[in-house]
C-alpha cells in the first residue's frame, strides 16, 4: 500500500491505495471525479522528491503527494 | 538559512539580525527584498500553506548553487494570514560584489514564485480564497494526467 495526500487547496483525505508504479496511482486518481480539476496541473512527489515519469517504481509505505500550482511571496 | 513564522514577519528584527550574522564575513553586498501585502481588489490580507519538506529541499539546492558564486542566501516566509500592509516573504542574498548578488536575487525570487511549494489564498469577506489565477503549475505538472 502507498499513501497519496493532496497538498494546499485540494480538499481531500489522504488515499491509501495499491500501487507498483505512478502509472497505477493515475488510473486510480483518473476515476476520481474530484481530482478532475487538479489532475493535470498538480506536480508529483514521491517520498518528498519531486519525479518526472509514470514509470517511476513505489513499493509499500511510499508517499505520494501532489501539489497544486503555487504561489509563494 | 530558511525561516518560518506563523503570521507576518518582523521585517525590521529579520534583515537586521541577518546583517549583524554577516557583518564580520567580508560581504561587500546585501540584498534583502521584501514581499508585502498590497491593498488591492478589496481583501484584508492573504494566507498561506507551506509544505515544508520540499520548500527545504529546494532552498537547500539553491544555498548549494550559490556557493560557488561566493553567494549567501537567506529567506523568510510566513505561514498562515498576513494582512494587508504587513510582509509574509524575505529573500536575501550576501555576497563579495554587487554583480553576483544582484543576479542570484533575481534568479532566486523568480524560482522561488515558479517552484517553492506554496499555495496562496486571499482573505475576502471572511473567506479563504485560492488564489488559482495567479498561480504558476509547478514545472513537470500534468504527469499523472498523462495516461491515456
Amino acid at each position: 500500500m502507498v499513501t497519496v495526500e493532496f497538498l494546499g487547496p485540494i480538499q481531500k483525505a489522504p488515499l491509501s491505495i495499491n500501487a507498483v508504479s505512478l502509472r497505477d496511482v493515475a488510473e486510480v486518481l483518473k476515476q476520481d471525479h474530484e481530482m478532475a480539476e487538479w489532475i493535470d496541473n498538480c506536480a508529483v512527489a514521491v517520498n518528498d522528491t519531486l519525479v518526472a515519469s509514470l514509470d517511476t517504481p513505489l513499493k509499500s509505505g511510499d508517499k505520494i503527494s501532489l501539489l497544486p500550482p503555487v504561489c509563494g511571496g | 538559512m530558511l525561516e518560518l513564522y506563523n503570521g507576518a514577519l518582523n521585517v525590521p528584527e529579520i534583515i537586521t539580525r541577518w546583517y549583524a550574522q554577516e557583518s564580520d564575513t567580508n560581504y561587500g553586498a546585501y540584498i534583502p527584498f521584501v514581499g508585502t501585502v498590497r491593498d488591492e481588489d478589496g481583501i484584508e490580507g492573504l494566507s498561506f500553506d507551506v509544505y515544508e519538506p520540499i520548500l527545504t529541499s529546494w532552498f537547500e539546492a539553491w544555498v548549494a548553487k550559490a556557493e560557488p558564486l561566493g553567494a549567501k542566501l537567506k529567506m523568510a516566509h510566513s505561514r498562515g494570514d498576513v494582512l494587508v500592509h504587513e510582509s509574509s516573504y524575505i529573500a536575501a542574498v550576501f555576497s563579495p560584489k554587487r554583480r553576483v548578488a544582484l543576479e542570484t536575487i533575481e534568479a532566486f525570487v523568480e524560482d522561488f514564485k515558479a517552484s517553492a511549494p506554496i499555495w496562496k489564498y486571499d482573505l475576502k469577506n471572511g473567506d479563504r480564497l485560492y488564489a488559482r489565477e495567479r498561480s504558476t503549475p509547478i514545472s513537470g505538472a500534468g504527469l499523472l494526467g498523462g495516461i491515456a
